[in-house]
């Protein structure tokens, strides 16, 4: 039944900094299963693009393991890790920045298959065709240049890329927060539809929860490196256990005027604090309208409170 | 109530090498006194050169007012200022909150400095009485310990921070109107819900009247009395929050609120994604903007541009669809 693709075990990534270390994932574990959609949510510093690119090693560990397919990926080899950067890919945020300005469509689309000496000739051609068409575009696009494409048209050519070589798992970081919200739309479903055709395995990286809500299978919650929450999306939103789950949840606007006239907001006082040289204890504790003594002291565990529905709070025993 | 606002007919223009493009291609609507007015639409519709032009903020050449008129308070047309007469409405009269809170405020000056600027340079107070006045400014947005913050520089302040203090040096000489141009979409979800709250609350103390340009319709239905909804340099839909929310007429509203989530829905619900991309203003269609991305457009529609007509009190649109003799077919 439980089949992960991938698991993170105790996963430490420490930077370090002039003023002490900056902890910017502290000892989180999650594993993501075969073919499920893993949306991972948080404000800004709290670490999910780290957790994002220590998982696609892009970072190096400081401490714990990320295994792939059984394998720790920080440890692999030669033709081992050859095969793993073909299994995994990326789509990041900034569809301006991540595609190089002076390649052509068709070569950004490429480069991948080009590197693992996949295709040549006219099959590489072909493979481009393919792949603009499965993400909606014309495939003469393929001469072109990226500044010649909006936003939108740009996160589809950066997700042809991500496909060509042929994933099983993606890391979509903030994948369509640059983008216009009709246009946002149409990137989510082509992601939807490219998980069904393929099989793909997806981890999906956002500050909206609106969004990832309607992306993601279980959602995991982040707050200054740490995880506070996990669970099923649908039970995550329907009862969200963590105190800051719930404010995050309140915080955010519904776009329907009679609900808003009727909601009472929970707003949490001052900022999310430095994570250089954080305190013990909750790293919630000092926004936390629920904090105990206990909490200044103890880091709360990491524990199933329900079926799939693991939280961080000592509230909870 | 009397209007604060009224814009009429504006169009502006910004000439590029590849030509002219036509930003705003005439919008007009009218802002009451201590209402709050959302401009929404997405990006490029003309929303943020709309409230750059209502405070003269964008240099010409390239840009032109080519045409229209801004009438503020009844009595001053905008339009029609010298830049030097525009600087005494700057900031006194009208203020100014921007998106970007890490690049609006001037690094090299202190907090209590650049609130102080305006109420030293409009109201001519001293520097002790503006000194003052900027400690309590600060503590009505939020910030504690305003003394000691007064004296500190805008790296020593958080994003959110930085944005109170935004607030703050705009609603310094207390202005009629506030122009607030994405002022949350910078920030994260908890600190945005603070800012609101602030503004919310602001707005009933002082009584601005408040124009918010957003891209986000939660903020709209949180905040907002009135909505004007903006594609392609044209308002294609106005009315009151309910009114769009709940009786939108125009189907670029509805793909609007058909293309967002909302995270109080049950059912995984299907995204209805409005295919295609906004027209180029270089050289704008001749008939409807949208309705190469209309799945209602008629031949009329690619041809003629339809007019705005009123469909009830303070809600009006301009779509074929709501022509005297399309509706009489329909029925």
């Amino acid at each position: 039944m439980s089949d992960p693709i991938l698991e993170v075990k105790n996963l430490k990534k420490y930077f370090r900094v002039t003023n002490g270390v900056l902890k910017a994932v502290d000892n989180v574990n999650l594993s993501i299963q075969r073919g499920e959609t893993f949306g991972l949510v948080g404000e800004s510093g709290c670490g999910k693009s780290t957790l994002g690119r220590t998982i696609m090693r892009l970072y190096n560990t400081t401490e714990g393991q990320v295994l792939f397919n059984g394998e720790n990926v920080h440890q692999l080899k030669g033709s081992r890790l050859k095969q793993f950067n073909r299994d995994m890919q990326m789509v990041f945020q900034d569809p301006y920045a991540s595609l190089n300005p002076r390649m052509t469509v068709g070569d950004i689309i490429a480069e991948g298959i080009d590197i693992h000496r996949l295709s040549s000739g006219v099959k590489r051609r072909e493979r481009v065709s393919e792949l603009l068409q499965t993400v909606g575009l014309p495939e003469e696009h393929a001469s072109r240049f990226p500044h010649e494409f909006s936003g939108g048209q740009r996160q589809r050519i950066g997700i042809a890329r991500a496909l060509a070589i042929n994933p099983q798992f993606i890391v979509a970081d903030e994948p369509v927060s640059a983008l216009d919200v009709s246009v946002q739309a149409q990137v989510i479903n082509l992601f939807k539809r490219l998980q069904e055709e393929n099989g793909l395995t997806y981890l999906f990286i956002s500050h909206d929860l609106a969004m990832v809500k309607h992306i993601a299978d279980r959602v995991g919650v982040m707050y200054l490196g740490s995880l506070t929450e996990v669970a099923q999306s649908h039970e995550l939103y329907r009862n969200p256990l963590h105190p800051y789950t719930v404010a995050l949840l309140s915080a955010i606007p519904i776009p329907d005027p009679e609900v808003e006239r009727k909601r009472e907001r929970i707003i949490l006082e001052g900022d999310v604090p430095s994570p250089i040289n954080p305190p013990p204890g909750c790293r919630f504790f000092a926004r936390c309208p629920k904090a105990m003594p206990q909490c200044q002291v103890d880091t709360p565990r990491w524990i199933e409170v329900e079926t799939d529905h693991y939280v961080a709070c000592h509230l909870y025993k | 109530m009397e209007n604060i606002l009224e814009v009429k007919d504006l169009k502006v223009s910004f000439h590029t090498y590849a030509g002219e493009v036509q930003a705003v291609r005439g919008v007009s609507f009218d802002l009451k006194k201590g209402e709050v007015l959302a401009i929404v639409g997405e990006s490029g519709c003309g929303k943020s050169v709309t409230s750059q032009t209502i405070m003269r903020l964008i240099p010409s050449p390239p840009s032109i007012i080519k045409e229209g008129s801004i009438l503020f308070d009844k009595k001053i047309d905008l339009v029609q200022l010298t830049l030097k007469e525009m600087e005494s409405i700057r900031g006194s009269e009208i203020g100014m909150i921007f998106q970007d809170p890490m690049t609006s405020l001037n690094p090299t000056m202190t907090i209590g400095k650049q609130i102080t600027e305006g109420l030293v340079r409009h109201q001519g107070l001293s520097k002790e009485k503006a000194q003052k006045e900027a400690i309590e400014l600060l503590s009505l947005v939020g910030i504690p310990r305003p003394e000691t913050r007064i004296k500190q520089y805008p790296h020593e302040f958080s994003g959110g921070m930085r944005q109170r203090v935004m607030i703050a040096i705009s609603l310094a000489c207390r202005p009629k109107l506030l122009i607030a141009d994405e002022p949350t979409t910078a920030l994260d979800v908890t600190i945005q819900a603070q800012i609101i709250d602030l503004l919310k609350d602001l707005q009933e103390k002082i009584g601005s009247s408040i124009i918010i340009i957003t891209h986000n319709l939660g903020v709209v239905a949180d905040i907002a009395q009135r909505v004007v909804v903006m594609y392609a340099g044209k308002i294609v839909e106005q009315g009151t929050v309910d009114d769009i929310f709940y009786r939108a007429q125009h189907p670029y509203t509805w793909g609007l609120l058909h293309s967002i989530l909302r995270l109080d829905d049950d059912e995984k619900s299907e995204l209805v994604p409005i295919e295609g991309m906004p027209p180029d203003l270089l050289a704008p269609p001749q008939g409807c903007a949208f309705a190469a991305r209309c799945p209602h457009a008629m031949n009329i529609c690619l041809n003629e541009d339809p007019q705005t007509q009123i469909i009830q009190d303070e809600h009006s649109m301009a779509c074929w669809l709501m022509d005297k003799r399309m509706r009489t077919e329909i029925r």
